[in-house]
């Protein structure tokens, strides 16, 4: 399994401790202590994830998670000491696919971070049709009318399982479990964000969704073909 | 006693009683119609009439809300009814006084020239009858000519005198013939028999003397006059030959009547001017008044709808000045506490942020390093690796205490905000005991669920609502000694209810309320055991409350206790009871009513519960015992209070028919003394998490 993982955080200490951790579970890390200069390690380490707390000296986590996001759709997972709500959707609007909690645990950061680069095993050559779109689940691409449409992986496993079962009403809670990788519920906000993300992105109305469609009190369903 | 429970604050028990809600306010409300009715004028007759009413008033119903908030209308409309009524009633006293003035004079006029033509008519008959003597009447025919030649010379005569001022007519008396000459003559084309009213004539015929009456006097169609009204003064007269005749003055009164009109068109233009004048004037004065009052009302709302920074303007130095400048200094005053107070809130908000992110990324390493010794404590030698375990262990309780703080100061800061939603309690409920079953297991209790047939959905923070579930179940299963626990879902009206009941050791008198007090333990020596940070039931209390909905607890010793969560069904919407009753149907007092004190038999499900499970039962039944049979002491109104406090039998307590207590267990609707959640004060149990 690939696993260079670039760690952004100011905290001495726990970046270390995180290297060590990492690298007990065979994973490369490579770390960087400024906001300023995590794009640039980013360009130069070419992680296949990245860790990013969202508290820094410089530009703060957010800022450097939307310039990540900018040129790559490198999953990234964001470290935060704040649960609020509103901390929370702001990172995840910023680009970032998931976030865990400080204090945290070991093995849950593992298991996230596997969760994340999971997806990178080579899947199986598929065609799905949703609404409009053509997905090409093997070669990563979603394309209307013969346009590409470029997607984060995250919005592609999300859009993907929701085009495999398009009779099926998926509730926030299974697409944690589906595209997340959490064994047990967890913060459905990580759903709400990633579909306005998504819709934002393949929706020709992002106001009046055809593709992925919310079924009130329930969760969503893929549109009509 | 044997049981009690939860909630109000120690310093404010719940002094008033639980009501159920519907029969009682069923009650007022028919009192309410009752005073309503008698207010508007309503009829307590048949119900014909009150349909009747109802539909007279109906659409009045606008006018009378405006009439009832609009203070310048009730006094514009006073002020005119009333002094309409000073015009009116003085309009009258002066026209009769002008009438009676013009009146006299003429009146008095015209008698005397009555009683001179009167006078006049009698000489001219004698002087007449002289000469006629001379004459030697010789043939009837020849008299009646002469008769009647005599009496138009005589009105000729008499009505020269006042040409206009007066008619004279002459009629003959009733009971003469025509044939003598008498026939109805008239000057000045006066309609003889239609000018003089029928009842004059009567009076004139007794012959008693002059007699007057008022009448209109009608013109002959060829003068072309209108007839006017005049007044009448008529005698009884002898012609030349002795013979009665009537002889009547007609006065015209038309000028007098002119006079009369112009003063009362005079009065009326005047008197209108007045109450028109006086309304303005009313609807002035009361605007100055209540123009600044109605600003203070405005500016009020706004005021309480948060806009600040309002204020009234302020002129002059009179009392509607005072009142302005003391309404901005209140204002002014308001706004500084409530700014100061934000100010408050947004450096603890800031504070328990800076806190929480400079606690936890050390705790973080310090976490993930505990973790790494602790995965390898197999290579150290005994005392290191329990020193790891212990390290790792108490990590996590100081994980979760931080954890909770940080909640409790977010609530405490006002930070935490709801994100309701439609959810189904059912599903939450699900989670909640699913995620709970490992400890059940362990514990070898049973987690049933009653009520889930139907959903029962409410608006919600569905993460806040598992986190208070989660808390209840899995105190009951700690606390539950090994019986079943039963998770009972329920909605009516607009509430939803989750009730987790267990059959543990239960809750001494008073500690129900106590129970949601920041890190209070039930037990200090048994606490420790069993974990948890002790701020769970307060943090769940909290999240009950942010909801607008109630977290109550109750309980008996030795016969368990019961968690209740009520949540409007719909965010916003206050709470007004519950679907279940806050003490079960399967309490102890509950089936010691039924069966007379006896223990029970019953159900699986009640067996479950040892009615001698612990010492204290004899101490239970005593009071039951005690009891008369037609009363029964129930809850102690004091302690029923939505704050839930339900302190079970009490000798002394408040009696109630037993058909009320049955109801009252089927249908409770606890009402909560203020808004349902102030009861809650200051709870927090131990038993958390």
């Amino acid at each position: 399994m690939k696993g260079r993982v670039l760690v952004v955080d100011d905290d001495t200490a726990l970046a270390e401790m995180l290297g060590i951790v990492l690298r007990g579970e065979g994973f490369e890390p490579s770390f960087v202590a400024d906001g300023d200069k995590a794009l640039a390690a980013f360009r130069e380490a070419k992680p296949d994830l990245v860790l990013l707390d969202l508290m820094l000296p410089g530009r703060d986590g957010i800022e450097v998670c939307r310039l990540i996001r900018a040129e790559s759709g490198v999953p990234i997972v964001m470290l935060t000491a704040k649960s609020d709500t509103v901390d929370v959707v702001v990172g995840l609007e910023s680009g970032a696919d998931d976030y865990i909690v400080k204090p945290f645990k070991p093995k849950e950061l593992v298991a996230r971070i596997r969760a994340r680069l999971r997806r990178s095993e080579e899947p199986a050559p598929e065609q799905l049709a949703i609404g409009d779109l053509v997905i090409d689940v093997a070669g990563h691409s979603v394309k209307r009318d013969g346009m590409s449409i470029a997607l984060t992986p995250l919005e592609f496993d999300l859009l993907v399982a929701l085009a495999r079962k398009p009779w099926q009403v998926f509730t926030r809670e299974v697409l944690l479990e589906q595209v997340w990788g959490y064994r047990h519920a967890a913060d459905t906000r990580l759903v709400n964000v990633h579909v306005q993300r998504l819709r934002s992105k393949v929706e020709k109305d992002p106001e009046r969704p055809e593709i992925v469609v919310t079924v009130r009190g329930v969760g969503y369903k893929a549109g009509p073909s | 006693m044997s049981g009690d429970s939860a909630a109000s604050a120690p310093g404010q028990p719940g002094t008033r009683a639980e009501r159920p809600v519907g029969r009682k306010t069923a009650g007022s409300r028919w009192g309410r119609l009752l005073d309503g009715g008698l207010l508007h004028g309503g009829v307590q007759g048949s119900p014909v009439i009150r349909l009747f009413m109802r539909w007279v008033r109906r659409p009045l119903l606008p006018v009378m809300r405006l009439w009832r908030r609009n203070i310048q209308l009730r006094i514009v409309v006073t002020t005119l009814l009333m002094s309409l009524g000073v015009v009116l009633l003085l309009g009258f006293v002066v026209i009769g006084q002008v009438r009676n003035g013009l009146l006299d004079a003429k009146v008095k006029a015209s008698q005397s020239q009555a009683t001179g033509g009167f006078t006049a008519a009698g000489q001219k008959a004698d002087s007449a009858a002289i000469a006629a003597g001379n004459d030697s009447p010789d043939s009837d025919g020849d008299s009646v000519q002469n008769v009647g030649e005599w009496m138009s010379t005589t009105l000729g005569s008499l009505s020269s005198g006042g040409q206009g001022a007066f008619d004279v007519v002459t009629l003959s008396s009733s009971g003469a013939g025509d044939t003598r000459g008498f026939g109805p003559r008239a000057s000045g084309g006066v309609e003889p028999t239609l000018s003089v009213p029928e009842a004059l004539r009567e009076k004139v015929d007794d012959g008693a003397g002059a007699a007057q009456s008022y009448t209109r006097i009608v013109y002959e169609a060829s003068t072309g006059k209108a007839s006017q009204p005049g007044l009448v003064i008529g005698k009884q007269v002898n012609d030349p030959y002795g013979n009665t005749y009537e002889l009547y003055y007609l006065f015209p009164l038309t000028q007098e009547e002119r006079s009369l009109s112009l003063v009362k068109g005079t009065l009326a233009t005047a008197g209108l001017f007045v109450v028109v004048l006086l309304g303005a004037i009313a609807w002035l004065v009361v605007r100055q008044v209540v123009t600044p009052v109605r600003m203070a009302a405005g500016i009020a709302e706004r005021l309480s709808a948060g806009r600040l920074q309002e204020r009234m303007k302020v002129t002059g130095e009179d009392d509607i000045a005072r009142l302005g400048e003391a309404f901005n200094k209140m204002a002014q005053n308001l706004q500084l506490k409530i700014s100061q107070l934000e100010d408050l809130s947004r450096m603890q908000r800031r504070f328990v942020s800076d806190v929480s992110h400079e606690l936890r990324t050390p705790l973080t390493t310090v976490r993930m390093a505990a973790d790494v010794i602790h995965e390898a404590r197999v290579d150290f030698d005994p005392v290191t690796a329990r020193s790891a375990e212990l390290l790792a262990d108490q990590l996590d309780r100081f994980e979760s205490l931080l954890a909770d703080l940080l909640e409790i100061s977010r609530f405490d800061a006002g930070a935490a905000a709801l994100e309701a939603e439609p959810i189904d309690l059912r599903e939450v409920v699900r989670r909640v005991v699913s995620g709970a079953e490992p400890l059940a297991e362990r514990k070898g209790t049973q987690i049933r669920v009653v009520g889930d047939q139907q959903p029962v959905v409410a608006e919600a923070d569905a993460r806040r609502v598992e986190r208070v579930l989660r808390n209840l179940v899995v105190n009951a299963v700690e606390h539950g000694e090994g019986k079943d626990v039963v998770v009972k879902l329920a909605a009516a009206g607009g509430a939803v209810a989750v009730a987790v009941r267990d059959y543990g050791v239960g809750l001494k008198p008073g500690e129900a309320t106590r129970v949601f007090s920041r890190f209070w333990r039930a037990d200090p020596a048994r606490a420790r055991t069993t974990g948890g940070t002790g701020l769970g039931l307060s943090i769940a209390l909290e999240d009950a409350r942010l909801h607008g909905g109630w977290l109550q607890a109750w309980g008996e010793p030795g016969g368990g206790s019961q968690f209740r969560l009520t949540l409007p069904r719909t965010a916003d919407e206050p709470l007004r009871g519950s679907p279940i009753p806050l003490e079960p149907k399967d309490s102890r007092r509950n089936r010691g009513l039924s069966d007379a004190g006896l223990p029970l038999g019953g159900s699986s499900k009640l067996a479950t519960v040892p009615a001698q499970a612990s010492g204290d039962t004899s101490q239970v039944r005593a009071p039951i015992g005690l009891r008369p049979s037609g009363a029964t002491p129930s809850a102690d109104p004091t302690a029923l209070p939505g704050s839930g406090a339900r302190v079970v039998p009490r000798p002394t307590g408040g009696t109630r028919p037993p058909a009320d207590e049955a109801e009252d267990a089927e249908e409770t609707e606890d009402q909560p003394s203020q808004d349902g959640t102030e009861q809650h004060e200051q709870g927090e149990a131990f038993r958390g998490r």
